[in-house]
C-alpha cells in the first residue's frame, strides 16, 4: 500500500529533467548554496525555490534580530566549530551579516538562545535544500 | 518581543514549510504533511514543556 502511494506522488510529481554532467551538478549545488532555492528555481521548480529563497533568509534575519550569534571557527572548541559550520550553510547571507557586523550576538538577550537556534537551523536546512537540488540535477526526483 | 511561545511557533512554521517542500511534491501533500507537522511540533513543545514543569532547575 505504501509503496503505491509512493507512486502515485511521483507520477504527480514534475518530471525530472534529465540528469547533468558532473560540472553542471556541481555548480547546481554551489548556486543553491550560496543563494537558498536558487538551485530549485535554476531547475525550473519555481515554487520550492520560491519557498526557499524567502524562508531561510527570513529565518535567518528573524535569528539576528533576536540577538543570535555567528559563531567563530574555533576549532579547538568542536561544538562551536560545528555550529560555524552551520551558520554559514545559510551562503550569501552569512557573507552579508559578517560584512555588516551584524551577529555579534547579545547573551543577556532573553531571546538569545532563539536567535542562535534559528540561525543554526536556517543554515541546517539549506544543506538539505542543496541536497535536494543535488538529487533533482542527476534525474533521481 | 521576548515570548518565548511566539518564536517557537514561528520558529515551528518556517522549519515545518521547509520539510514540507522538501518531503512532498504536490500542493496537497505539502500542504498536509506541512500542517502535520507544525501541529506535532507545537503539541510536543507543550508536553514537554508541562513534563518539565514539576522539575527544578
Amino acid at each position: 500500500m505504501a509503496a503505491g502511494g509512493k507512486g502515485s506522488a511521483k507520477t504527480a510529481a514534475a518530471p525530472a529533467k534529465p540528469a547533468r554532467d558532473r560540472v553542471g551538478v556541481a555548480i547546481v549545488c554551489l548556486v543553491s548554496w550560496l543563494v537558498p532555492g536558487a538551485g530549485h528555481l535554476q531547475l525550473g521548480r519555481r515554487a520550492k525555490g520560491l519557498v526557499f529563497l524567502i524562508a531561510l533568509p527570513a529565518m535567518f534575519g528573524i535569528g539576528l534580530y533576536l540577538g543570535g550569534r555567528l559563531f567563530p571557527f574555533a576549532w579547538s572548541e568542536p561544538l562551536v566549530a560545528l555550529a560555524a559550520v552551520a551558520d554559514l550553510g545559510v551562503g550569501v547571507w552569512y557573507f552579508a551579516a559578517k560584512f555588516a557586523g551584524a551577529g555579534g550576538g547579545q547573551v543577556v538577550a532573553a531571546t538569545y538562545e532563539y536567535g542562535n537556534t534559528f540561525l543554526i537551523v536556517a543554515g541546517l536546512l539549506n544543506f538539505l535544500v542543496m541536497l535536494d537540488a543535488f538529487d533533482i540535477a542527476l534525474g533521481r526526483k | 518581543m521576548t515570548s518565548h511561545l511566539f518564536w517557537l511557533t514561528v520558529f515551528a512554521f518556517f522549519v515545518s514549510l521547509v520539510f514540507a517542500m522538501l518531503l512532498r511534491d504536490t500542493p496537497r501533500e505539502q500542504l498536509r504533511i506541512g500542517a502535520l507537522m507544525f501541529a506535532a511540533f507545537l503539541a510536543a513543545a507543550l508536553v514537554l514543556g508541562w513534563l518539565m514543569f514539576p522539575f527544578p532547575l
